[in-house]
């Protein structure tokens, strides 16, 4: 078999096309930085009957230049896209094989753009992300990665080898190379490593999709960890203050001092694991989430214990099972739970990975509640429930949290981004996962060896990596304009 | 003022305690003891080898004991052999026994011995901050005037498309953690095979086979623009967005103020409003930014260090960190807690005396 080229049969046509738009796009921004240093914006003209005609100076004439070639490329991009879903498999070359394997992906986001658009005046702050540009090309991006983690993890569709598997003759290979000795007839999307082979001859694509699943499950639900750890504790130390709020000020301040690194290293080795320590220190920080559940509920219905008690009583026991079999392990220090009652067992590397981004985030999420906590607490509201006779918890965490949410979900989107940085950190030192494990930054760490003379191996997890932080940067800006503007 | 520096000088003393106290206790748990016991020794011991060279050395005391014998509160703890040799705490190759102090703590100014370089930590520690120096020296330089430039560029005219390109390119930066940027530096700068290298060279513009080099090493003693771009480069990119962005937000905010309104009413060019009227004001809030910044920059020179295998401090806390050279991790997260609060305290003076409406009274 052939090995593909990037574009296929299309190239021939469109690659000097693409590139001739690229360059005229390049030098256009370029001019146009420089122009508005030198030249005047030309001035609008106000029509007779109310209308605005812009100026057409040479600002106005590069700016013309640049957005349509930029519109070019968009265009050709999408005919690069869909051209691969459409042609057979490989006949569009790597980017079409990539894109029909992506073809869930494509049509989830499509199907979930289209929703939000029609509905975006029902849909609250979500609705009105997609009123900013930035905001959903954020948006997009995240979800994009979204959607091929729970495609690959949960449907296993779009990953075209088993990201552990090492095929002979396949190491180092660059993108697009047929695997050696596969039938023609019968491999079908197996027949290529679509972005070539890493130097274990594993393929670098199934690994980058197979590693979304990893970043994807372990991001958010420790951000959002770190964010149980850091309200509960927030909350209270801005709205008593005093001496609870120096100790756990200090405390914070204590942890935020340590370089993120040397943490790890202190944390994450064997020796400290053997230890038990960051079992015990899950034990510690997934308590917090069950307090913080049972205050918001108990403080919300106190007064009617008919309701408050069951409540209370059923989801206190749902996540008390929960929280024993999370820190309940087999071969651990704490594998106290029969394996009859264990719902599920976390692998080792992961549960310590988790616990130690909760660690580092919760300090920086405490302070910022706290802070949001000094400042609206000032308010009349808070006052009014006060005078109203409502308990202090009450007043935290039905009065004042929601008038945080705003800073919090920006900052929530920004801590994402954040802990897929600092996962990444942890695989480019090898630390936690294991070292076969397809997560970006250890694939990262494992192609920096031979990065001058095979990049692709790293390059790949590296341009995953980068796309995704930045589109939760981006998201979080969209929704950080778009919530001031309330 | 006195007394608040005062105070915040008391507590960073404290916090360093505390800190140095945590490491202490995570770097002295017996499974470290034992891998540096064997590592020290040999690596098939037995458990009563193990037992005995660390007992020997002091290592088996109750962990507050040893650390007031490393603060030096405490006579270090010593071993005579049978044949008058000394080990122990203060005990240093190639030294007679009567000569071992019977205090050697961090009071005495003695930083304690590495185990894994076989020389004192003071020593060592001291040429990889030098060569961290220089490294952090050229981030700087490269860094904060170009963050500064973007962001007044962009906050200048708020919403123009300078001020979108521009911020799109920090948010870029602030996206891209330094072990991606450095590897796609690498890929795309330093490789004699694929991206810019080769087509320069057969263009006939440059001598060598690829325009930087992807490593640092030969930078500790001779740093040339050949070996030492990329590494800068490498730090200098992701602090550089975030104080743009700090820039830009304080230029913007600035630029809506009364007195530029009124400067512009009376009839003052663009120009002078820039350079005269907002930029002072604008940059205050960028200097506190920049000084907090140094805390985050350590994170970076560690992983730079280590990608581009430049000996300085970050590389010396990964191999402290791998081999639980106990001492020098001390030492290393005593450098960096000091860092960390000194840059603290410089960012809160600085502060109160860019900005005459502040006084801590």
């Amino acid at each position: 078999m052939e090995p593909l080229t990037w574009t296929g049969s299309l190239g021939a046509l469109l690659n000097p096309v693409f590139q001739g738009l690229a360059m005229i796009f390049i030098v256009a921004v370029a001019l146009q930085i420089l122009a508005s240093f030198i030249f005047r914006a030309a001035p609008v003209t106000t029509n007779a009957d109310g209308t605005l005609t812009s100026g057409n100076g040479p600002i106005e004439m590069i700016t013309k230049v640049s957005k349509y070639s930029l519109y070019g490329l968009l265009g050709l991009c999408l005919i690069f896209l869909l051209a691969g879903i459409v042609m057979p498999f490989g006949k569009a070359g790597i980017i079409g094989a990539v894109s029909a394997r992506l073809a869930p992906v494509w049509l989830a986001l499509f199907v979930t753009f289209t929703l939000s658009m029609v509905y975006k005046r029902k849909l609250g702050l979500y609705g009105k992300l997609f009123d900013s540009l930035i905001g959903m090309i954020g948006f997009g991006l995240v979800m994009f990665w979204v959607y091929t983690a729970v495609f690959t993890g949960v449907f296993d569709m779009i990953a075209t080898h088993d990201s552990l598997a090492q095929l002979s003759g396949m190491k180092n290979k660059l993108p697009g190379t047929p695997v050696r000795g596969a039938d023609p007839e019968t491999c079908g999307h197996a027949c290529w490593y679509l972005l070539g082979g890493d130097n274990l001859a594993r393929d670098v694509f199934s690994r980058m999709v197979d590693g979304s699943w990893i970043v994807v499950r372990i991001a958010p639900l420790a951000t959002l960890f770190a964010f149980m750890v850091g309200i509960t504790l927030g909350l209270p130390a801005g709205y008593f203050g005093g001496k609870l709020d120096t100790l756990l000020s200090f405390l914070a301040n204590l942890i935020l001092a340590f370089p993120v690194i040397l943490l790890f290293y202190l944390l994450v080795t064997p020796e400290i694991v053997a230890t038990g320590i960051p079992s015990f220190m899950a034990m510690v920080l997934f308590i917090f989430p069950i307090i913080f559940v049972a205050v918001l509920i108990n403080s919300r219905y106190y007064t009617r214990p008919r309701l408050r008690t069951p409540l209370l009583a059923g989801i206190l026991a749902v996540l008390v099972w929960i929280y024993l079999s999370l820190i309940s392990a087999p071969g651990t220090v704490l594998a106290f739970l029969p394996e009859s009652l264990d719902l599920f067992n976390i692998p080792g590397g992961i549960l310590v990975v988790f616990v130690s981004v909760v660690f580092v985030n919760a300090p920086t999420v405490f302070r910022i509640v706290r802070g949001l906590t000094l400042d609206i607490q000032t308010r009349d509201y808070v006052a009014a429930a006060q005078t109203r006779g409502e308990g202090p918890w009450y007043i935290m965490l039905w009065e004042i949290l929601p008038n945080a949410r705003g800073p919090l979900i920006v900052d929530f989107c920004l801590r994402i981004g954040y802990t897929t940085i600092l996962l990444g950190t942890l695989g480019f030192f090898g630390l936690g996962l294991p070292p076969e494990s397809p997560d970006w930054g250890t694939t990262i760490n494992d192609g920096r060896k031979l990065l001058s003379i095979y990049p692709h191996p790293a390059l790949v997890p590296a341009f995953a990596l980068l796309s995704m932080v930045l589109g939760l940067n981006l998201l979080a800006d969209g929704l950080r304009e778009e919530s001031l503007r309330d | 003022m006195g007394l608040f520096i005062l105070r915040r000088v008391a507590m960073m003393i404290v916090t360093a305690l505390c800190l140095t106290y945590i490491v202490f206790f995570m770097t002295n748990l017996y499974p470290n003891l034992e891998k540096l016991a064997k590592s020290q020794g040999n690596f098939r011991m037995s458990d009563e080898a193990v037992a005995s060279y660390l007992g020997d050395r002091g290592y088996l005391e109750p962990t507050p004991i040893k650390y007031a014998q490393w603060l030096g509160l405490l006579p270090g703890y010593k071993t005579v052999r049978d044949d008058g040799t000394i080990v122990g705490k203060c005990a240093r190759p190639g030294v007679a026994p009567e000569d071992t102090p019977r205090f050697c703590g961090v009071l005495q100014g003695d930083w304690g011995f590495s185990t894994v370089s076989k020389e004192p930590v003071a020593d060592v520690l001291g040429k990889r901050l030098a060569n961290t120096g220089k490294l952090m020296f050229w981030v700087m330089v490269v860094m904060v005037p170009s963050a500064l430039i973007i962001g007044v560029l962009a906050g200048m005219r708020e919403g123009s498309g300078t001020d979108r390109s521009l911020s799109t390119i920090s948010i870029l930066s602030t996206a891209t953690p330094e072990y991606v940027s450095g590897v796609i530096f690498i890929a795309l700068l330093a490789s004699t095979r694929y991206g810019l290298g080769p087509i320069l060279h057969d263009a006939g513009i440059i001598e060598a086979k690829a325009l930087f080099k992807g490593t640092a090493k030969s930078a500790m003693d001779d740093a040339n623009l050949r070996n030492f771009t990329l590494p800068v480069l490498t730090v200098a990119l992701y602090g550089m967005g975030y104080i743009a962005r700090m820039t830009r937000a304080s230029m913007a905010e600035v630029m809506t103020a009364q007195y530029i309104r009124t400067a512009r009413l009376k009839g003052v060019s663009f120009r002078n409003i820039v350079m005269k009227h907002a930029l002072r004001n604008a940059l205050i809030a960028p200097f506190t930014v920049i000084m907090l910044q140094f805390p985050w920059l350590l994170n970076g020179v560690v992983i730079v260090e280590t990608l581009f295998s430049y000996s300085g401090f970050g590389w010396q806390l990964v191999n402290a960190a791998g081999n639980n050279d106990i001492e020098m991790l001390l030492a290393v997260s005593v450098v960096s807690v000091a860092v960390v609060l000194v840059t603290q305290l410089i960012s809160d003076i600085g502060y109160v005396y860019l900005n005459p409406r502040i006084r801590i009274s």
